[in-house]
């Protein structure tokens, strides 16, 4: 796992549930069929209210066109992020469209353990309210050695809380790799 | 460093001296719980990620019951029944409680706490959002998906973020007309279902330590739908005297430092609170009784692990007893031993059940039933256009089985005085 993640920052606010992440419609394509996977990506975020997609003036859409991939990789969001339906396919969604990091005030538990646990994303967290820091479209550099996060564009840098015990399982690639790993499972 | 309930308890079950909010940890596993919902799911993944040479970390610390669609022709359903049964004859699971057997209990977190499965200072995981119950006895209880219980199954570990602690006080004496549901709606009224995210939820004060062991699960129970990782009481006497009957094995009890920390604290003064509904759709829409009386029903329903526990039962009886309902009313008992009780528990010499029957109830056997809708053959299940009252938990659309139906939630007391009356009704006028 890359100790650097460098990308552009997509800023949303608070209470983004797994509805918007991605909406229930569509979750009827196959996890691991490659194509047919991809559109897990194409409407990842799709159902954020526009005046809250790409803060803090809204209005920018995470995917454009008919791409799978977004040109933003790193999230930074509010309060309890993630709430909502407790579907494993809202991390892998954000996964598919090219997301490496979400750094949130605070996380729905059960988003929180998929995206570690199926090794999906860097669920990090920050006692401060980046969304009025930082911009979407800002160049962002997180170093997950430092637990920190600069922001390039402005040259800020903020502390976040470190990932703890977990981050061997994000590491590892998965809770069960990690396992196997690691001894604990003979 | 000064620590809550949850932290210790979390603190020994990693193995530190200390822990902080917000920091992960691994923890050793007391007790994994599953039941028909989720089991077979848990099941398949453990055996896809462990391969044929798949084992159970500690089998006696595994502990299943078939609960949620049992009493059902369902082909689906009672597949996943024959999927726990063939799963515990292969690998000798003792605690598997079968449908169909003298064995059978019901409603699994219930059946927890008198199997003697809850002990003050341990840590239970389980398939069900409603875990969080079994924290009325001083332990850390609460809810994970499938995978994670999957990994729990094999290794006996899980992680977990330590949750940051809200402490709500009940002081003074609780009146006769108030039971532990009218305390957690108000509570759910107060912080609403994403107060709670990723926090631990501690009950405190003399009215929640005058409860008996069944009305401290009402509270606990509904943590979750505050969206808290756990509820917690302190174990005290009471509980050791509960815990005690049950079981032999060892616990030990934990109490939070005067100076431990918590985001936040609320007081209420339990004499001066008054009887409590969740108006549809939501568990925190709060109001008082009062304020929506006079609302035509349709039915009226009490059962479920929040709401279908032996006191509720009682209280229920008290206004029932000589009466007759006015709309169908459904008594659906947590557990198998609670529907015993209710043959056995008098009130003048007339059984709980006597008195529902001749109430005109519909007494029904023990497992999750309408709670949460269900099979279309499950009793008691919300058909359209219909208004009902219930000592459940949950009330979001569709909750009890049609989307177009509503839920009122309220104690078993206001269930029953409204059952009498055919519309939302004051325990008080009947008491
Ligand atoms: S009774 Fe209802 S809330 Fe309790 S476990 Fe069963 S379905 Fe869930």
């Amino acid at each position: 796992m890359e100790k650097i993640v460098k990308g552009n920052a997509f800023v949303l606010g608070n209470n983004v549930d797994t509805d918007q992440i991605i909406p229930a419609e569509h979750l009827v394509y196959s996890l691991s069929d490659p194509e047919e996977k991809k559109k897990y990506g194409h409407f990842a975020l799709s159902s954020v209210p526009i005046s809250q997609s790409g803060l803090p003036n809204g209005g920018i859409p995470f995917i454009t066109g008919e791409n799978y991939t977004s040109e933003f990789n790193i999230l930074i969001g509010g309060a309890n992020f993630g709430c909502g339906s407790s579907r494993e396919h809202a991390p892998f969604a954000l996964q598919v469209a090219g997301v490496k990091a979400i750094i949130a005030e605070s996380y729905a538990r059960i988003f929180y353990r998929n995206c570690v646990d199926g090794g999906f994303l860097l669920p990090y967290e920050t006692p401060i309210k980046l969304s009025e820091k930082i911009k979407t479209g800002d160049e962002l550099e997180l170093n997950v050695e430092m637990n920190s996060l600069k922001n390039i564009t402005t040259g800020e840098i903020f502390s976040l809380r470190s990932l703890g015990d977990i981050l061997p399982i994000i590491e590892a690639g998965d809770i069960f790799k990690y396992a196997r790993q690691s001894g604990m499972l003979a | 460093m000064a620590m809550t309930i949850t932290e210790k308890i979390l603190a020994k079950a990693a193995g530190k001296k200390n822990v902080e909010p917000g920091v992960n940890v691994w923890l050793d596993v007391d007790v994994l719980m599953t039941h028909d919902v989720c089991g077979p799911p848990t099941i398949d993944i453990w055996k896809r990620e462990f391969g044929g040479q798949a084992k159970i970390w500690d089998k006696d610390k595994l502990v299943i019951f078939p609960d949620h669609y049992i009493f059902t022709k369902n082909p689906q359903a009672n597949r996943n029944v024959e999927i726990l049964r063939e799963f515990a004859n292969e690998f000798g699971i003792q605690n598997y409680y079968d449908v169909g057997t003298d064995r059978y209990k019901g409603v699994c977190h219930i059946a927890l706490a008198e199997e003697g499965f809850d002990l003050p200072g341990t840590v239970l995981f389980g398939t069900d959002s409603h875990t969080c119950t079994s924290g009325a006895f001083g332990m850390f209880s609460t809810g994970v998906g499938n995978t994670d219980a999957a990994f729990i199954l094999g290794t006996g570990k899980i992680w977990e973020k330590i949750p940051e602690s809200l402490k709500f006080t009940f002081d003074g004496e609780l009146p006769p007309y108030l039971t532990a549901k009218d305390l957690i709606l108000k509570v759910l009224g107060e912080i609403t279902t994403d107060g709670g995210t990723y926090r631990a939820l501690e009950f405190d004060g003399d009215a929640v330590f005058s409860l008996s062991m069944d009305e401290r699960m009402t509270l606990t129970n509904m943590a979750i739908e505050a969206g808290a990782m756990n509820g917690i009481i302190a174990a005290d006497a009471v509980t050791e005297t509960y815990v005690k009957q049950r079981t032999k094995k060892p616990y030990e009890i934990f109490h939070s430092d005067q100076d431990a920390n918590y985001i936040a604290k609320y007081r209420f003064d339990a004499s001066k609170m008054e009887p409590s509904v969740a108006k549809p759709h939501s568990p925190d829409n709060y109001d008082i009784v009062r304020n929506v009386k006079g609302t035509k029903l349709t039915k009226s329903y009490i059962g479920s692990c929040t709401g279908g526990k032996l006191s509720d039962f009682v209280a229920a009886a008290k206004i029932l007893f000589g009466n007759k309902t006015a709309v169908p009313t459904f008594i659906v008992p947590a557990s198998t031993l609670i529907a015993q009780q209710l043959e056995e528990e008098t009130i003048s010499g007339v059984s709980l059940k006597q008195i529902f029957e001749n109430a005109g109830c519909v007494v029904a056997q023990s497992s999750c039933a309408a709670c949460l809708g269900g099979p279309m053959d499950t009793i008691g299940r919300a058909v359209d256009g219909e208004t009902i009252i219930s000592t459940t938990n949950r009330n979001f659309p569709g909750r009890m089985g049609s989307k177009k139906s509503a839920v009122y939630l309220a104690s078993p007391l206001t269930v029953a005085a409204s059952a009498l009356t055919g519309v939302i009704t004051d325990p008080r006028d009947f008491l």
